[in-house]
């Protein structure tokens, strides 16, 4: 029991390490790969899962979350880059120093609330819930605080791999759910994608700041 | 009026004799303050007095007799009620020994120079103010003593009164005092409630219920809070304590301050009843921002005597952190912890004001020498006053928390009690205490830093102009003072355990229990924060290792190396440049703490202005800073108040029927209001 | 009696092997660095040849050098060497381990740094102002990193006594802990920074704007350098030793083994320091020096790691209560 909750209690600590690295580096191609260390950190929290409370399906969802975000995406996005030219340095809006301060208070927070609100549950759901919750919350700061779509990109998938995490600690959650959560996850990144290519067409950057500039109301 | 019998309580009857002498030195020279001669008299008068209260402040608090009697003076009916704890003596102890060593300084005045009948009176008087404050044993007497703390120090501080930069202070200062003193005034009708029960003793026997405890709670930290300069209540402060004249500056930064936490911790560890956990918030807040952010301040100033007291916002914040723990550990049932934290908030208090003391006697010591008190003015002192350079230099390690000076010994504790953070039942506190022992860390280095910046502008390199090129030693009384305060900074730092042993009585009193391991280490002088083999801080040894160390790394060295030593021209990678402007200035020094942590919290902004080749106009790097609370808390709403009377101005050209009418209508509001409410 | 003569001698030994053995920590790393590098570089022996040389050659001081610039070097030396006799090395519970904690074994060593930050400023020039004034700067961010490690372990351990932390780790169950693995990364950042070494600082430049402890010591010369440079290499053991006593405490000998386990005590710490000098070495050629003023973010960085570590460790805590 307590070896079982040290590793899932590891890998999603790496997680969480992992969401703060996305906050911290700046070159794009660094993202892209901490993105996928925290896919295959997830796809392996998932299969611990799977295997030490015999829950077979859940391999399922490892394997969707290795495969996709570990492999397909990162690839996918690697290549949209390089095929678009898109400038290497991530732009933020708020400093380095400051996100990660934020993303501190941030996890704290979630932390103080999960185990507040959750004192009664069982202790793999708590742990995961608090994880999940600061991972969702870091995600959310990503994508807040860059600017450019390609990291916004990043900071969405990364808040799909906590609600993930949330759901595999929350047990019962039927399978269905996760293939459909999962596909969403693959239409929503076509979405971006062709997202994306629209902006670069039209203003020869992927800086969603440009497109405060065709909004009818600013003016 | 029943008879007083002294001799039940004689350490509380020493101390109205030591009043009633520092009230004679008032009176003496404030009758004959056109002869310099009764001026000078002063100071000596003075001594004796606070040698004496002293005395009597430190038996009070070994006996802990706990006593107190009514005064036929004062108000009429209610009379003076004075008492004296244990609570009281060890602040008493703080007061008079910061005017003690002010006093000894004070013997060094030039008599022709610096003598003014605008000072000397007011010296006294502010002692027999602070006194009374402690001794207070109701609210009349507490207030009364408290304003008259505000005004004899504001006259102290627009001594000056021909600089616009002292009245500008004075017309701040004197503000901020009326709305602290009018917050104290609200919070103590919460202590009294509606049956008007003025007395500490009753207040203490019917504390008030949980809502009007808050607003008492608001009222306090507003009251005492802006008195001791916490964040962002902290502007008048370095205003005002520069204005002063050293010494006096040295009581203000050191002494004053501090019987504004005196004033605190009455009221909300004494008076106030048990505590709730959110109590502890503001205290840890505020305390955790101000710590931080009064050093940046002063690590980005440049003005000696400023920098000084804006160090001391930053200690108050030290204070208030403590202050915050002790409640929060108090109120969660950990006595023990909560112990740590008082004696770390209480030696904190004692430390403070003998290192700010010291540096601002030293710092009093260079205005008088130089005639300047700015960074860019001075430079290279240690050779022209080495014995201040010394002293000023165990001082300046005390504040930035160096072993084995004294200012360690209650960061240490501090930081034991901030460890002792993950124990806290309530999560909100728990998820805090790392975050605010982070702060606390950063404000140690940060002082440090300010610190190392303070001393080696000032003391070190070479002379930035001829006044520093020229200075002369200070006086011996003032080397004296500045001695006794330096070596109570050591002792404090070596035998820190001893000091807690002694407060073991108050620790009971306000945390409810006393420090667990006191007195229980391998060596009679360790200070134990928990138990032994949780936490040990060993002073005396540690020294004694520096010692024998130190020692035999100077045989070592001595025994083996050539010994030959020879004087050259400064090495400066072979570019040594004769002016000292190319030395590192105040300001450069103070660059990189700029930009990592000024450029959010001030706006800090450089602008340089490069000449084109060819244009013989000096390039020039201008640094932008911006005080954002200052602006927002103090100029806002001071423009407001004087475009809101601008516009009332209008009413004093208004015709007599206007005026009647104006009446009238009052009149019939007030019938209004008293038909609805009852 | 003859237990505390004992244990006297044990920390007698401690002063003085960290003493010896620091010189050659520093060897091995230049000489690992050399090897990556390519080049033959010297012998591992060559710190203490410098150091000789320096000992013995005439001090050349600066003309407006005030008493402080020529006692610094003694007190830095003096605060640097205490704080190491106070890490358990090779044996926990010696005489002295006891006399201060690690909160107090961080102020020890925050005292050596600004006393060569003074002497940096005591001559007047510019060079050692801008060291002064970086080293001051880069303290600022290591504290509160270093305050949150020190957290981490009094939460895990219960205590901030060095000697009772390695004993705890010791015999403690091994299991694989986030946090303990974040503490350590932080520390090790803490360390790089603290000891001027590579992202943060080059010990290897001269003239060069972005360095930081060499600028400071510029002025240095003949005995007063030897004790500055014995003293910076006594940091970089006492650092090395701390993290091995935190991290990896296997094979020092218990409070009390007595002298016998001591020898083998000795011997797995020896090899532990070579091990840890053979990383930095590793490490410093494998990775560019940053802007100064980058080096807020990477310390930014150990700051951050050592909060989440404490994070964890709550909810550990929390969850398996």
């Amino acid at each position: 029991m307590n070896h079982a909750y040290d590793v899932s209690h590891l890998l999603a600590g790496l997680m969480l390490v992992a969401s703060f690295a996305l906050l911290y580096q700046d070159r794009i191609f660094a993202v892209l790969n901490i993105f996928a260390a925290q896919a295959i950190l997830l796809a392996m929290a998932v299969g611990w899962e799977a295997w030490t409370q015999q829950r077979p399906h859940l391999f399922i969802t490892a394997a969707l979350a290795l495969c996709l975000k570990g492999i397909v995406i990162p690839v996918a996005l690697h290549k949209m880059i390089v095929r678009l030219g898109v400038h290497r340095d991530v732009e933020q809006v708020v400093g380095v120093g400051k996100t990660l301060l934020l993303g501190l208070a941030l996890t704290s927070l979630s932390l103080m609330l999960v185990l507040k609100i959750t004192a009664a549950a069982e202790s793999f759901t708590r742990e995961g819930l608090a994880l999940a919750l600061a991972i969702i919350l870091l995600g959310m700061l990503m994508m807040i605080t860059r600017r450019n779509a390609v990291t916004q990109i990043v900071g969405f998938m990364s808040l799909e791999n906590g609600l993930i995490l949330a759901a595999t600690g929350a047990r019962g959650m039927p399978l269905v759910v996760e293939v459909s959560v999962a596909f969403s996850v693959l239409i929503a990144l076509f979405v971006f994608a062709v997202f994306v290519f629209r902006i670069r067409e039209r203003f020869d950057s992927v800086d969603v700041e440009a497109l405060e500039n065709v909004r009818g109301d600013t003016k | 009026m029943t008879g007083v019998d002294f001799s039940a309580a004689p350490q509380l009857a020493g101390l109205l004799a030591a009043i009633l002498l520092y009230g004679v030195a008032a009176g003496f020279a404030a009758i004959f303050h056109r002869r310099r001669g009764a001026l000078a008299t002063v100071y000596p008068v003075c001594i004796a007095a606070a040698a004496m209260a002293a005395v009597a402040d430190l038996a009070e608090l070994i006996a802990d007799t706990s006593t107190g009697f009514r005064l036929p003076l004062g108000l009429p009916i209610i009379g003076l009620y004075v008492r004296l704890d244990a609570l009281s003596a060890f602040f008493g102890l703080i007061v008079n020994v910061g005017v003690l060593t002010a006093a000894i300084y004070g013997v060094g005045l030039d008599r022709n120079r610096d003598l003014t009948a605008r000072v000397e009176p007011f010296f006294p008087a502010f002692a027999v103010a602070m006194n009374l404050v402690l001794l207070a044993g109701d609210a009349f007497g507490f207030l009364f003593s408290w304003e008259l703390m505000s005004l004899t120090s504001w006259v102290l501080v627009v001594s000056r009164h021909k600089d616009a930069d002292s009245r500008h202070a004075g017309h701040v200062y004197l503000v901020m005092a009326a709305i602290g003193t009018a917050s104290l005034l609200f919070a103590f009708g919460g202590l009294a409630g509606a049956a008007g029960n003025y007395a500490f003793d009753a207040i203490r026997a019917a504390p008030p219920g949980p809502i009007v405890s808050g607003l008492v709670l608001a009222g306090t930290i507003f009251g005492a809070g802006s008195k001791a300069g916490i964040a962002p209540l902290h502007a008048w402060l370095p205003l005002a304590h520069p204005a002063a004249p050293s010494h006096v500056s040295a009581l203000m930064s050191g002494v004053m301050t501090k019987v504004a936490i005196y004033g605190l911790i009455r009221i909300v560890f004494d008076l106030l009843g048990t505590p709730v956990w959110w109590w502890a918030l503001p205290f840890l807040l505020l305390g955790a921002v101000t710590a931080v952010l009064g050093l940046l301040y002063a690590v980005l100033d440049g003005d000696l005597k400023r920098v000084l007291a804006y160090s001391t916002v930053e200690n108050i914040g030290i204070i208030f952190v403590g202050l915050g723990l002790a409640l929060a550990f108090k109120a969660s049932g950990l006595a023990a912890a909560a112990a740590v934290a008082m004696a770390a908030t209480l030696l904190h208090c004692l430390n403070h004001s003998w290192f700010k003391s010291l540096l601002f006697l030293g710092a009093g010591a260079v205005l008088h020498a130089t005639g300047r008190r700015d960074f860019g003015g001075l430079g290279g002192l240690i050779h022209r006053m080495p014995v201040t350079a010394a002293l000023w230099l165990v001082g300046a390690m005390s504040i930035s928390a160096l072993p084995p000076f004294n200012g360690f010994v209650s960061e240490w504790l501090l930081f034991q009690a901030v460890l002792a953070g993950p124990a806290f039942p309530e999560p909100v506190l728990r998820f805090m205490s790392p975050a605010v022992g982070a702060m606390l860390a950063l404000a140690a280095a940060l002082a440090a830093a300010c610190f190392v910046r303070a001393f080696g502008i000032v003391y070190l390199g070479r002379p930035r102009s001829s006044a520093a090129a020229e200075a002369h030693e200070t006086a011996r009384p003032q080397q004296v003072a500045m001695a006794l305060l330096a070596g109570l900074c050591l002792l404090g730092g070596l035998f820190g355990g001893v000091t807690v042993s002694a407060i073991q009585p108050l620790l009971q009193m306000l945390a409810g229990a006393p420090l667990p391991a006191a007195g229980t280490g391998p060596t009679p002088f360790s200070l134990i924060a928990f138990d032994a083999a949780r936490s040990i801080y060993d002073a005396p040894t540690i020294a004694l290792f520096l010692l024998i160390s130190g020692t035999l790394t100077a045989l070592l060295v001595h025994r083996i190396s050539s010994r030959r030593t020879r004087l050259g021209p400064a090495w400066d990678c072979g570019f040594p440049e004769p002016s000292p402007l190319t030395q590192y200035s105040a300001s450069s020094f103070s660059q990189p703490l700029r930009r990592v942590y000024g450029t959010t919290l001030f706006g800090a902004s450089e602008i340089i202005d490069m000449p084109q080749p060819g244009d013989s106009r000096p390039a020039r790097l201008t640094v932008r800073l911006q005080d954002y609370l200052w602006e927002l808390l103090y100029a806002a709403p001071a423009a407001a108040v004087i475009g809101l009377s601008e516009r009332l101005n209008t009413l004093q050209f208004l015709t007599i029927r206007r005026y009647l009418m104006l009446v009238f209508s009052a009149l019939i509001v007030l019938l209004l209001i008293a038909a609805v409410w009852f | 009696m003859g237990e505390t003569l004992t244990l006297l001698f044990g920390q007698t030994i401690q002063m003085f092997l960290v003493l010896l053995v620091a010189p050659a920590i520093t060897g091995i790393t230049r000489r690992t660095r050399a090897r990556f590098m390519r080049r033959q570089g010297a012998p591992v022996i060559q710190p203490y040849r410098d150091l000789s040389k320096l000992v013995r050659k005439e001090s050349v001081v600066a003309e407006n050098a005030s008493w402080l610039f020529r006692s610094a070097p003694y007190a830095i030396l003096a605060f640097t060497w205490v704080a190491a006799a106070l890490v358990p090395t090779f044996a926990s519970g010696l005489m002295f381990n006891w006399a201060a904690d690690a909160v107090a074994l961080v102020a020890l060593l925050g005292a050596a740094r600004a006393l060569l930050a003074l002497a940096g400023m005591d001559v007047g020039t510019s060079f050692g102002g801008i060291g002064s004034s970086r080293e001051m700067m880069i303290a600022t961010l290591a504290e509160p990193a270093m305050l949150l490690v020190v957290l981490t372990m009094a939460l895990s351990a219960g205590t901030t006594r060095l000697p009772e932390v390695a004993e705890f780790l010791i015999s403690a169950p091994v299991t694989v802990r986030v946090s303990l693995g974040l503490a350590l990364v932080a520390l090790v950042i803490v360390a790089l920074a603290e000891n001027a070494r590579i992202p943060v600082d080059n010990p290897a430049t001269h003239l060069e704007l972005t360095m930081v402890h060499e600028a400071m010591v510029l002025e240095y010369s003949g005995r007063h350098l030897a004790m500055i440079e014995a003293a910076a290499q006594l940091k970089l053991v006492l650092y090395i030793s701390l993290i091995v006593c935190l991290f990896l405490p296997f094979g020092m000998a218990p409070a009390d083994a007595g002298s016998g386990a001591w020898l083998t005590g000795i011997a797995a710490y020896l090899v532990k320091l070579a091990f840890g000098a053979v990383l930095l070495g590793v490490w410093e050629v494998s990775i560019a020096k940053m802007r100064v003023f980058r080096v807020g973010e990477f310390l930014g960085g150990a700051f951050v790691f050592a909060f989440l570590a404490i994070l964890l460790a709550f909810l550990t805590r929390e969850v398996l209560k």
